[in-house]
């Protein structure tokens, strides 16, 4: 099992009355409710998080990108990512990850990712998501009907351009390039293990299992309603023959809160779980899904935006988000008891743990989190033995790396050797 | 009006026809078209009406082939041309008149008559276009018709949103049709028109609804002030879907190019 500290990096000042005075959460929050000068304490806090949970034992640090989005001030993840590789040491930078169709050209992404690995001594895990209709074509303008085209290409570039090392040559639909030749490039062989984040498209199934991808439901809505979906994925897997079922083909996020007692846990987080599910996810339906974004065959297969349910978000209690399984809270055995239940029911591998949540303060998050990987996270390890030994889907660090912050005691001249 | 299928290099197309007199190629809007639409019944009491769908409206399927705006100009002008027609005098609804603007542009021999009802392709920064692709259903008619109220009850008779196998088919028809228009509309349905449209040689009306909120009058009158010898029809008490409220009026600026 592979556990992934995440965090979405939530606006954590958004008013009680947000969602009554405004349209969306997405693409055209209002920007006077970001506060700049705050800001700076937001960031440093959610980073000091991240670095936090590499001390405690989570196999990575996940982070990932949103556009013109209140709960996620992160629009460029590959920024937290870098400073991610200088301060962490042993997790895997997760980066879930870049929407490749919005780079130009896409060699930026194969680029950055390298120097990502680089820098990361071989942590890198690369996320190419297509990306969310919001931030995909309501911020970024991209054409909905074309998007899948352009992301298909950009990815074949990318792979190209990591595994070939000669320069060469790419007349794509969307990009065209004379001399491709990637410097840096990446340590790990031959490229970086990918996951595509996706939410239901039949395409994108047959894409990860087609190339050996890690296919990462990040859904907020839980473990529960996501049975179906994952469902649809390990049909697939298995109707197109792959050779395994190995958990580690899938990815699955899950907000989870972790306290000394399950009546504990309803009072530390119930305030953060109520900001984050009825104030962070009040997107306009407008922006959900814009036509032509979907294929067909993915609506035909019944598969809806979960930013825009047909009869709306209502207000969800706490016990709506237990019983529903959006969440999983409560003591360390609760906890654990209701992973056991995603991860044998889901057969994922890989979990990206949403372990801070809305506004929730820093020291609560540690709690949490110190609980999990203390209490939860060692009873977890062996859930699926199926994962035994199957490195396909993670990365694969230098044994010797280097830490920041590792330069000569002092300074002093070193006079070249004669030649 | 009936139903047929012409063969077309980049797809099968499908359109109506009805009606007898001269021949009329009508191009529609990004909302589509049904045979009982009222600006076809009234053109086809003057005119041999040909109206071509695009791929991926009138129950057809969606077309890869057909990126941009050259590929749909030339892929329209295919379609005229398949259907055999003795100089067509060219008519387009908003999407279709800014797609029958580009054939007037790129081929100025081939269209000697030219009729754009509020067409799109045109972006003036003092008046921006909404964006209808983040509209939601019930925020359209307010953009649509002069009449708001009873154009919403145009558009909803007889639908129910309620029932999901019906919001199932309503959601892929939408994702067919506005997909495709997407292609040359979103996010701002402009793709270079205005370098263009001096080379229109066609004799040219523009109709405007004066009180279209989509597509407001400075739009007709900069497609009239661009396009050599134009001239901008006015239409009062008609929205966007002047083809709706007003087909008699859209039908005798047609008559007036003669």
């Amino acid at each position: 099992m592979k556990f992934t500290w995440f965090n979405l990096m939530p606006w954590p000042y958004l008013p009680d009355d947000f969602r009554q005075k405004n349209r969306s959460v997405w693409v055209d929050i209002d920007q006077r409710l970001f506060d700049p000068a705050k800001s700076h304490e937001v960031y440093n806090t959610y980073m000091d998080l991240l670095e936090y949970a590499d001390t405690l034992g989570f196999d990575g640090v996940g982070v990932n990108e949103h556009h013109q989005n209140g709960y996620g001030i992160m629009p460029s993840p590959n920024l937290i990512a870098a400073a991610l590789a200088r301060r962490t040491k042993d997790a895997a930078i997760v980066v879930l990850g870049n929407s490749i169709a919005l780079y130009n050209p896409p060699v930026r992404v194969a680029e950055e990712f390298a120097m990502l690995d680089c820098i990361s001594g071989g942590r890198l895990v690369a996320g190419f998501p297509v990306g969310t209709s919001m931030d995909t074509n309501y911020c970024y303008g991209q054409i909905p009907a074309l998007t899948r085209e352009k992301y298909a290409e950009a990815h074949d570039l990318i792979i190209k351009a990591w595994t070939t090392r000669d320069p060469f040559a790419f007349n794509g639909r969307y990009t065209k390039l004379r001399r491709v030749n990637l410097w840096p490039r990446p340590i790990q062989q031959p490229h970086p293990p990918v996951h595509i984040p996706g939410g239901g498209s039949v395409e994108t199934y047959d894409f990860c299992i087609d190339n050996t991808y890690s296919y990462s439901y990040l859904s907020f809505t839980g473990y529960i309603r996501a049975k179906a979906l994952m469902q649809g994925y390990w049909d697939r897997v298995a109707e197109r023959n792959a050779p395994d079922a190995s958990p580690y083909r899938a990815g699955f996020a899950q907000t989870i809160c972790v306290a000394d007692t399950d009546a504990e846990a309803e009072r530390l987080y119930a305030p953060h779980l109520h900001y984050f599910y009825n104030r962070c996810l009040h997107v306009y339906p407008g922006y959900a899904d814009a036509p032509g974004y979907r294929t067909i065959k993915t609506i035909q297969a019944g598969a809806l935006s979960q930013y825009a349910p047909p009869k709306g978000f209502g207000e969800l209690t706490w016990k709506d988000l237990i019983e529903g399984g959006h969440v999983i809270a409560g003591s360390a055995e609760t906890v654990r008891e209701r992973m056991e239940e995603l991860i044998k029911g889901l057969n994922v591998g890989n979990i990206f743990c949403l372990m801070h949540v809305g506004d929730m303060p820093a020291e609560t998050c540690m709690y949490s989190s110190k609980l999990f990987a203390e209490k939860v996270m060692p009873k977890l390890r062996g859930a699926l033995p199926e994962c035994e030994g199957d490195e396909r889907f993670w990365c694969k660090p230098l044994a010797k790396r280097v830490a920041a912050g590792a330069l000569p005691a002092a300074a002093a001249p070193r006079v070249p050797e004669p030649a | 009006m009936q139903t047929r299928t012409v063969e077309t290099r980049r797809a099968p197309v499908r359109y109506l026809e009805g009606g007898s007199g001269p021949p009329l190629v009508y191009l529609h809007g990004a909302m589509g078209m049904t045979p009982g639409d009222p600006v076809l019944g009234a053109l086809a009491s003057r005119w041999h009406v040909h109206a071509p769908y695009l791929p991926g409206y009138g129950g057809t399927e969606t077309c890869g082939e057909l990126r941009d705006m050259l590929d749909f100009t030339l892929h329209t002008a295919d379609d005229v041309e398949a259907l055999a027609l003795e100089t067509p005098i060219l008519v387009g609804h908003s999407m279709g008149g800014m797609i029958a603007a580009e054939m007037a542009a790129i081929a100025p021999h081939d269209v000697s008559r030219l009729a754009l009802i509020v067409p799109l392709g045109l972006w003036l920064d003092d008046h921006p276009i909404p964006d209808v692709f983040s509209l939601l259903p019930f925020e359209m008619p307010a953009y649509l018709f002069h009449d708001a109220e009873a154009g919403a009850k145009q558009m909803t008779a007889g639908l129910d949103m309620d029932d999901p196998e019906f919001l199932k088919a309503f959601l892929i028809g939408n994702a067919r049709q506005m997909g495709m228009a997407g292609k040359i509309l979103f996010p701002i349905p402009e793709r270079g028109l205005a370098g263009r449209l001096y080379r229109i040689k066609a004799r040219t009306a523009v109709v405007q609804g004066q009180s279209d909120r989509l597509v407001p009058p400075p739009y007709g009158e900069a497609f009239a002030a661009a396009i050599p010898g134009a001239r901008l029809v006015i239409v009062p008490e008609a929205g966007h879907m002047v083809v709706v409220e007003k087909p008699e009026a859209v039908v005798e600026a047609v008559a007036g190019l003669g």
